[in-house]
């Protein structure tokens, strides 16, 4: 019986010892192909596919990480010259802005930049913008009507939604808002209102877009800030027949009404400048927006005048506020002032 | 409380310590610098975040900190975090030690099943839980959801040490209490409780410490806890030194719980003296209690167990069907269970000359060693993989930097405690005597170290591997940093469905991950049972 525990237990070793020797060495890249490394801070359906359809155009391989947009940011600026990434694809262009700040990026091949209107592009031309989302209401009709819902931001704070207010603080896809505000109508106006809806959201303060429009979805409260996308992927992941939500838009023009860019820049570290240049250059490329076009991340394809397939309001009718990606920045002014009055 | 006779007369016997708890021949005062030299080692590369910590957040500028620091964000995140851990805690130890009682004390049916079923929960993480749960009723939010999803989550970690040490732990003394006239109740306060004691407090270290590192399970619920605060700090605000300085409250705060448990604990021995004559342990009968009882295990397994695993089977069928394009099932799996095995194994081969080292050569220093090596297990993930990054871009010209070797050690690393607990609950019950027969019989040190030592102390280094392994299995924000790229792992993969609302496809991931550990939660719930009688007074409840 000892001995019978006693080869269980050496069996059981050195079972685990080639395992952990599997596992460590199952990642090794295949040799003689051109890789580039992805780090990718977009939603990982969007940019397989993306990904997908680049590597059979080309054979060059793509290494993706995922992660969010921040943490790339940090690490990236940690891992200093020999930061092993080639591509950086973020949600939003504050993240972009910041690695430009930091002169972490190479310049775009101009002919890439050609594909895309200029006001989506960096623009020292440092990036590339690719996608676009906008900022919209997501409600819950048995919760609040959509008459009863703000038309403007600044209403945002109005104390008769006490209560019913969702947002997300951290959120990247929340601080261009907050920039917007703060640039239309100052910074002491700009306090006021981050003062007002953190009162009225009280504990609906969530981490991310996903978990408000889950929580809407399920009527524990009534509406909320994201982008476009997520009631629509919702949508399609559970069903016409679980939706318990809408989504308004704001007043055409308002500042709460923001248009984000979802862009990609070449880091200037990189070792495989020409394949990182084809990668952006595919992204923007009639078949790349078209893989955009198609796919369930339900973002709006921006270059080579491709429009989106997906049944949403057409790119065209959106009227969105006019501020731009330069002015927008890197976001540290809007992360300065929710840190101002403890939302972050 | 325990009632002990006169120690007797004999020279040749005396306590390895002050606070000892059986006669064991006296082992000579002998130094081994091997020991503490591969202690010290050890030690130092626990170390490591630490350091991280202290040199970045030395960069913040002290203003900065102490602005971030006093402001009432940060205190009402304090606030959410110590009542959540005072709950929590508190709960676990209830229902740890009340389930290990039925298991061990009663004449409950089916034992052995509910003594595997209780522990498996352990080895579901604590997002998945979460997950099930939130997704399962609205109620489950903010802090009342965060108290049911984290008591159910690690409860386990009370009841392992408080089973074994109910085990035992002399039932003479409970018997002697009964013929004075003490009633049911107060012999199991007084006397059963007692001796339980220090398996109780040791449980509530680690569910205290755990509790202080979690992440994920509180980002699903909303709950904001100054762990979130950090993570977020390292994410938004670009600035890792702020955030670094807040990590080093989180220490401040780990230390106060490490404190705490060491002063709770106190000296005195709570366990027999030496060996005795094993007599059978008459277990309680539940009579009309029975059905109540079984009721409540079934409900409690039922809450651990079933609602994770059932809200996956549903929305494997419920969710939508879109596909990421990526890694399949099986792929992560294996990677999963490489890294995850590879872990058990580095911190089970650190853990071990530490375990030797405030076993067998007590003294106040090592002591201390050892108990500073529990500090990591409050860190974030994060933190520990940033730490690790750092020194190897710093100082190792980033060798290995994304690489399965700097994986498996952050893992190592965080999990290290926990091996160690294992680990040193097995030593402590080897007698140093077998190794110095051996000695005697002209075997060398090495050689009798592998041959007689290992045999013995080889089911606690099964147990530590198991649980590092379980613990790894479930490990997310540290493998998204250090992860080799194209590499993934159940964990991972289960976050990015979940983080798409594609719960359809994240469920089989999450079910996978509760079925590759369900064979090490099935052996780690046997060691325990298996611990010969007089160490598991010793047992990792007993910790010292």
């Amino acid at each position: 019986m000892r001995r019978l525990r006693y080869y269980a237990l050496s069996l059981a070793t050195t079972g685990s010892l080639c395992l952990s020797l599997a596992a460590c060495g199952a990642t090794s890249a295949s040799a003689g192909q051109a890789t580039i490394t992805l780090y990718n801070g977009q939603h990982e359906q969007t940019t397989d596919a993306l990904v997908a359809g680049f590597e059979k155009a080309t054979g060059i391989n793509v290494a993706v990480r995922n992660n969010d947009e921040d943490i790339f940011d940090a690490e990236i600026v940690a891992e200093g010259p020999r930061s092993p990434a080639d591509v950086v694809f973020t949600e939003n262009s504050p993240a972009l802005e910041y690695l430009q700040e930091k002169r972490l990026l190479a310049p775009v091949d101009p002919s890439t930049l050609t594909h895309t209107p200029s006001r989506y592009n960096s623009p020292q031309g440092d990036w590339v913008g690719v996608s676009a989302r906008v900022s919209v209401l997501i409600y819950n009709p048995s919760l609040i009507t959509k008459k009863a819902l703000p038309a403007h931001v600044l209403e945002l704070a109005d104390p008769r939604y006490k209560g019913k207010l969702a947002f997300a603080a951290g959120e990247t896809d929340f601080q261009p808002i907050v920039t917007s505000v703060l640039r239309t109508y100052g910074k002491a106006k700009a306090l006021e209102w981050l003062d007002g809806i953190k009162a009225n959201a009280g504990s609906h303060i969530y981490p991310d877009n996903e978990t408000i429009a889950d929580e809407v979805n399920r009527g524990i409260v009534a509406f909320g800030v994201v982008n476009q996308y997520y009631w629509y992927r919702m949508r399609a992941e559970i069903g016409a027949s679980n939706m318990h939500s809408e989504i308004a838009y704001f007043a055409p023009r308002d500042p709460g009404y923001v248009l984000d860019v979802s862009g990609a820049g070449i880091l200037k570290s990189s070792k495989h400048q020409a394949a990182a240049q084809k990668f952006l250059a595919f992204l923007v490329s009639k078949q790349g927006q078209e893989i955009i076009a198609q796919s369930i991340g339900f973002e709006y394809p921006i270059a080579s005048g491709v429009r989106t397939a997906q049944p949403e309001k057409p790119f065209a009718e959106l009227e969105p506020n006019p501020v731009n990606v330069a002015e927008l920045g890197t976001g540290a002014q809007a992360i300065a002032l929710l840190s101002e009055v403890q939302l972050l | 409380m325990t009632v002990s006779p006169p120690r007797p007369a004999p020279v040749a016997l005396r306590p390895l310590s002050a606070g000892d708890k059986t006669f064991v021949t006296a082992p000579r005062a002998r130094r081994s610098t091997a020991l503490l030299g591969a202690s010290l080692f050890v030690v130092a590369v626990l170390a490591l975040p630490l350091a991280f910590l202290l040199t970045e957040a030395g960069g913040a500028g002290v203003a900065n900190v102490w602005h971030l620091i006093w402001r009432s964000l940060t205190a009402s995140l304090l606030w959410n975090t110590v009542r959540l851990t005072v709950v929590v805690t508190f709960l676990c130890a209830v229902i740890g030690t009340l389930a290990a009682y039925g298991v061990e004390r009663t004449d409950l049916p089916a034992r052995r099943v509910w003594a595997v079923l209780v522990v498996v929960p352990f080895a579901i993480p604590d997002f998945v839980v979460s997950f099930g749960w939130s997704s399962l009723s609205t109620w489950v939010q903010g802090f009342r959801g965060a108290v049911l999803v984290m008591t159910l989550a690690v409860y386990p970690l009370v009841y392992l040490p408080v089973s074994a040490s109910l085990r035992g732990a002399d039932p003479g003394q409970e018997e002697i209490a009964r013929s004075l006239g003490a009633s049911l109740l107060s012999t199991f306060f007084r006397i059963t409780l007692g001796q339980a004691r220090r398996a109780i407090l040791g449980g509530c270290l680690l569910v205290a410490l755990v509790i202080l590192a979690e992440y994920g399970a509180f980002e699903i619920l909303g709950y904001q806890t100054f762990t979130t605060e950090i993570f977020t700090e390292f994410t938004i605000g670009f600035d890792t030194s702020a955030a670094c300085a807040l990590s080093l409250v989180l220490v401040a705060l780990s230390l106060v719980v490490l404190v705490g448990e060491t002063a709770a604990r106190g000296g005195g021995r709570v366990s027999r003296n030496g060996a005795g004559a094993q007599r059978i342990l008459a277990r309680r009968r539940l009579g009309r209690a029975r059905l109540p009882v079984l009721i409540g295990y079934a409900l409690l397994v039922l809450a651990a167990l079933g609602v994770p695993i059932g809200s996956s089977v549903y929305w494997i069928f419920e969710g939508g069907a879109h596909a990421l394009v990526g890694v399949s099932l099986g792929s992560a799996a294996l990677h999963t269970a490489g890294y995850s095995a590879a872990a058990g194994l580095v911190a089970t081969l650190m853990a071990l000359p530490v375990a030797l080292l405030v076993v067998r050569h007590p003294s106040r220093w090592h002591l201390l060693l050892e108990r500073t090596t529990f500090l990591v297990l409050a860190l974030p993930g994060l933190v520990v993989a940033l730490a690790i990054s750092y020194f190897s871009e710093r100082y190792a010209n980033d060798f290995g930097y994304q690489t399965a070797p700097l994986l498996v050690l952050a893992y190592s690393l965080m999990f290290f405690p926990l091996a160690l607990v294992c680990v040193r609950a097995s030593v402590a019950q080897t007698p140093v005597s077998l190794e110095e027969v051996a000695g005697s019989l002209g075997v060398r040190r090495l050689r009798a170290l592998v041959r007689v030592t290992f045999p013995l102390v080889a089911p606690g280094l099964g147990a530590a591997f198991c649980l590092v392994f379980l613990s790894a299995v479930t490990e997310l924000t540290a493998t998204l940093i250090l992860i080799p790229t194209g590499a993934e792992t159940l964990a991972t993969q289960f976050w990015a469905y979940q983080q798409n609302l594609s719960y359809g496809q994240a469920a089989p991931f999450a079910l996978a991950i509760i079925a590759i550990a369900a064979v090490p939660s099935y052996v780690l719930g046997r060691f325990f049972e298996r611990l010969p009688r007089r160490a598991r007074a010793q047992a990792p409840g007993a910790l010292r």
